[in-house]
């Protein structure tokens, strides 16, 4: 019962979201602004993660490939699909539900709190147009280039760390990086992207719109939209992999 | 003008405004007075359409804010300026920019003639001169000062403030109750205050609606308010002996029974 109360809750936040800006040049400017905190203000996490990622992924393949009959270029292969098929999009997003989420749901949980939700809502403002959908749609601009950025550093951080310690050529790695690359793959990627960016930006504004309390319901708010986001980020990734594979 | 008719609201089984009607006249200051829990802030917020009550109408100008659509609720809101309790000013934003958003997001204004408004509503208010410090940076009375120079940077047709005066010391307090008192007058608005702060009461309560157990239990102005033989009214206003004392000191006075020197033998015979 408490599910579907907080799961109509959440739909109409989202019907309610969509209405005519009061003043489009502001709302541009919300836009911009969260493209920012979002993307710009993440990427370096993104940047950190992903290099290490390849890396270990490349380093972890090779001891597990000890048989000389497979080739070399096989690591490069499994590098590129695990990155671009999983680790890019999901990890990557579930680190950024940690980051991002807790930031949207603490700042909203503080605004609802503080009464400015209130004073925009006195002002005639449309809270949930001018607060929320800001947000979900920086999320859904941002978070898909995130994933690309990622990938592509995370293959690029396989290919150091094969030269780095001894594994593979970076001649071989890039040979095994163009052996049977499935370009779905890259589609398959951005679709989790779009998924994921929608996920990790709409629920923790649902969290703190709608926070009551103090200052620890805003913590516990924005511990649970991460939880939750990271939950529904999981059970994504397996619902689209077994639809889209 | 505001007038409520016969509000009701409750929250689950818990009733906490039952049948509330009052009218508020343009020029005013209009007072919602009470304990904690009696139901005051519920009803301003039912007022300014934050809650929307159970039963009952809110007429602003005879228009019925409850009936009406979206556009016409929105028309009204922009007509509406508030000042919160903790301020609600944004704490990204400076002064200047917390006075100058309603002008951005509602009008067409070049930023000169913006920042010429805001300088003049800074003014208003006294506080020339933070224009570029933001909230943390400033105390509490001049956050709302700032509260009410965003609240009727748009000349707004009604102002509300809930508890001014929370949190202020009786100075600022003063300060804060003649500013909205200054504003209420000259720009002919209606104003309504949710207070429980006694000085703003006898320095400001035009009209005074006291609120108990979600219930209209008295009405009247602040010259009434001594006379009045309301328990309830009685036991919140004068509720330490030091205010007793001195609300019978001025029945005396008042009955010329005792003298301007406020003799106290006269007054303990």
């Amino acid at each position: 019962m408490h599910f579907f109360n907080h799961f109509g809750k959440y739909l109409l936040m989202l019907r309610d979201m969509f209405s005519k800006p009061e003043n489009m040049r502001l709302y541009w400017k919300e836009l911009m602004h969260q493209c920012n905190e979002i993307g710009i203000r993440s990427l370096g996490i993104v940047v950190i993660i992903s290099i290490f990622l390849g890396a270990v992924t490349t380093v972890q393949t090779a001891y597990q490939l000890v048989t000389p009959l497979i080739p070399k270029t096989t690591i490069a292969v499994i590098v590129r699909d695990n990155i671009i098929l999983e680790l890019a999009p999901t990890l990557i997003c579930v680190v950024l539900a940690g980051v991002v989420g807790s930031r949207i749901a603490s700042e909203l949980g503080n605004m609802r709190i503080s009464e400015q939700i209130d004073a925009l809502e006195i002002m005639g403002i449309n809270t949930k147009t001018y607060l929320i959908l800001p947000k979900i749609v920086a999320a859904l601009i941002v978070v898909p280039f995130l994933v690309i950025v990622a990938a592509v550093l995370g293959i690029w951080g396989g290919k150091v760390a094969g030269e780095l310690s001894g594994i593979l050529a970076p001649n071989i790695y890039n040979a095994g990086l163009l052996e049977e690359f499935i370009p779905y793959n890259v589609f398959f990627a951005m679709s989790k992207a779009y998924t994921y960016a929608f996920i990790i930006s709409s629920v923790p504004t649902y969290f703190g719109y709608y926070v009551k309390g103090g200052s620890l319901e805003i913590g516990r708010a924005s511990t649970t939209s991460v939880i939750i986001s990271c939950i529904l980020i999981l059970l994504a990734d397996y619902a689209l992999a077994a639809i889209l594979l | 003008m505001i007038e409520i008719k016969n509000i009701h609201k409750g929250f689950g089984d818990k009733k906490v405004i039952e049948g509330v009607s009052a009218s508020f006249e343009a020029g005013r200051c209009n007072l919602i007075i009470g304990a904690s829990g009696s139901g005051k802030t519920v009803l301003m917020k039912c007022i300014v359409g934050l809650l929307q009550p159970d039963t009952g109408a809110i007429l602003y100008n005879e228009n019925d804010f409850i009936d009406m659509n979206e556009e016409a609720r929105k028309e009204i809101r922009q007509q509406i300026g508030m000042l919160f309790q903790g301020s609600a000013l944004f704490d990204s934003m400076t002064v200047e920019q917390n006075v100058m958003f309603p002008l951005n997001m509602f009008t067409k204004k070049s930023f000169k003639e913006k920042q010429e408004r805001v300088n003049e509503v800074l003014e208003k208010v006294r506080l020339s001169g933070v224009n570029k410090k933001y909230p943390a940076e400033i105390s509490g009375g001049m956050k709302k000062r700032v509260g009410i120079a965003r609240a009727i940077v748009l000349n707004p047709k009604y102002l509300f403030c809930d508890e001014p005066n929370s949190g202020l010391d009786p100075k600022t307090s003063l300060v804060i109750d003649q500013l909205i008192r200054e504003i209420t007058t000259e720009y002919n608005m209606t104003t309504i205050v949710n207070t429980h702060d006694m000085n703003s009461v006898m320095e400001i309560g035009d009209k005074i609606l006291f609120m108990h157990e979600g219930k209209k239990e008295w009405e009247g102005s602040n010259k009434d308010i001594i006379f009045s033989k309301n328990k309830n009214l009685n036991d919140f206003i004068f509720a330490s002996d030091f205010l007793r004392d001195a609300k019978d000191m001025r029945m005396l006075e008042l009955r010329g029974k005792m003298d301007n020197e406020r003799n106290m033998d006269e007054l303990l015979k």
